[in-house]
């Protein structure tokens, strides 16, 4: 089941990305690199630039600058699109369908050929727990089953970096639970996952952590590193200790300079 | 492109319509419903022989220009789309697999109205009865691929709703039915040669009153079937898999 060779570089490498969206500058300039085989954690406040960065790593975001590698390819290769499983933040399956109907269509696009098929959903439902419900029809399910049927349909054909936005947020604790043990389960099988969430708390289920505020990275890092250089006691509070050293920063050298830190239009 | 990938596409679109019978029963029911007041209203006279198929290419052309706009803009709006982006499916793929999904509803619907329209209703033409079945098709597969390439610039289905008048009726009102099209002011003539539902209007008028007119027909059906593979083309070519 490990898909993703050992040593073949890492599985994102992010050199001085910029995106504009709007006439607004969201990323200024980041770089980061995720290694293979680990769950990281993208957290940081809503509206960071969490899944302006996650899109562009699947390649459905326009950038203005900067390099995005995936697994070696640039980012939205035409070959790299079945080996890269997608959960947008909001729940993206066809509601009018049946859970195994909507699991069996996503699966045909990612290539598992009609042999297969019946196989490969069984196997993703049994993963996220749902075979009890493959009959039924997408919106008669509970919330938590919706984000659960989302995520099994980025599951199929085993892609070997899986990019969730905000997966858990907004669930209850038993479930969030769960899918962290599936989270973990798949990094063991050898994928690589990128998990996003405004929610501090999960830091300690991921093996490294990418802090992010207004489209930069304030730390990429594991939790122990962290907490090292900050000296504070828990994710949340090395964060807000790492913001307010940025802006210390920020504000010591538009002092010097005597210019605006505000982003350029 | 994949004819595996636009086939499960098309299923898979297919399977959304089957969980929905009443739109399942709109789709059939409606147009029907519509020949059938159509002729009431010309009852005892020739009108409805004369604007009945006409209006045969008409209606289904409607409804499949909306049913198809809202299928898209759905997909558009719950995030399905930037799903499938981000996934190996061509955008030929995704345009065609709707295409050939409502295509296939569409000559189901035209079966039905065209059958209805013909053996209940007694509408009587010149020309081959059976024609009217084909140009309904045609005209079912002109409001899909209308639908499919306009969808791409409603953001909201306020917008998308509001195609229909603005898109649609003027289209409607220089087809010729409400004045034979060379009647019409010279500009407006011209405007309606470049306007689609020009020939299916044309081509249902020479099956009614015209018993030898195969060849005009035909070659209605192919300014029709040029207008449908263009619009699926600009459909295909609007989406973008990087947006802002």
């Amino acid at each position: 089941m490990v898909k993703s060779g050992q040593g073949a570089g890492p599985a994102i490498r992010v050199e001085d990305l910029r995106v504009v969206r709007g006439g607004r500058t969201v990323i200024p300039g980041l770089s980061l690199e995720v290694p293979r085989g680990q769950v990281v954690g993208l957290l940081g406040p809503s509206g960071c630039g969490k899944t302006t960065l996650m899109r562009c790593l699947v390649g459905v975001q326009q950038v203005a600058g900067g390099r995005v590698e995936v697994l070696g390819e640039p980012a939205g290769a035409k070959q790299l699109r079945h080996r890269v499983g997608y959960v947008t933040q909001a729940p993206s399956v066809y509601g009018d369908l049946t859970v195994r109907e909507n699991l069996a269509y996503f699966a045909q696009v990612v290539g598992v050929r009609r042999g297969a098929l019946a196989a490969e959903v069984n196997r993703v439902l049994d993963l996220v727990a749902l075979a009890d419900h493959a009959g039924s029809r997408v919106t008669s399910l509970s919330g938590g089953q919706l984000s659960r049927v989302s995520l099994a349909a980025a599951l199929v054909g085993t892609p070997e970096l899986l990019v969730l936005d905000e997966p858990t947020v907004g669930l209850d604790p038993v479930l969030r639970r769960d899918l962290w043990e599936i989270f973990r389960r798949l990094a063991r099988e050898g994928a690589t996952l990128l998990v996003s969430s405004h929610v501090m708390d999960e830091a300690v289920r991921c093996d490294r952590l990418l802090l992010m505020r207004a489209g930069l990275i304030l730390a990429d890092d594991t939790l122990a590193g962290v907490l090292a250089t900050t000296g504070a006691p828990d994710a949340e509070r090395a964060f807000l200790t790492l913001v307010d050293r940025a802006e210390a920063a920020a504000g010591a050298a538009g002092r010097s300079t005597g210019t605006s830190t505000g982003l350029r239009a | 492109m994949s004819l595996r990938l636009t086939a499960a596409t098309a299923a898979r679109v297919l399977r959304q319509i089957r969980h929905d019978p009443r739109t399942l029963g709109l789709l059939l029911v409606v147009p029907c419903v519509l020949m059938g007041l159509l002729a009431w209203i010309y009852n005892q006279t020739p009108l409805f022989d004369r604007i009945g198929a006409p209006l045969l290419g008409m209606f289904p052309f409607l409804v499949m220009f909306l049913v198809t706009s809202i299928a898209t803009l759905r997909e558009r709006q719950s995030g399905t789309l930037e799903r499938l982006l981000a996934l190996p499916l061509a955008k030929a793929d995704l345009v065609g697999g709707y295409a050939l999904a409502f295509g296939l509803l569409a000559a189901v619907q035209a079966l039905v109205a065209s059958t209805f329209a013909s053996y209940v209703l007694g509408l009587d033409v010149a020309g081959d009865a059976w024609l009217l079945i084909v140009v309904a098709v045609v005209d079912c597969l002109l409001g899909t691929a209308l639908g499919l390439f306009l969808s791409a610039f409603a953001a909201t289905e306020f917008q998308a709703v509001q195609f229909l008048p603005a898109f649609v009726l003027p289209q409607f009102l220089l087809c010729g039915l409400l004045v034979p099209r060379d009647q019409l002011p010279d500009v407006l003539h011209w405007i309606s040669n470049v306007l689609p539902l020009s020939y299916a209007v044309d081509a249902m008028h020479t099956i009614s009153v015209d018993a030898n007119g195969g060849a005009d027909v035909a070659q209605d059906i192919a300014v029709m079937l040029a207008f449908v593979v263009v619009l699926i083309g600009l459909g295909a070519a609007t989406l973008r898999r990087r947006t802002p």
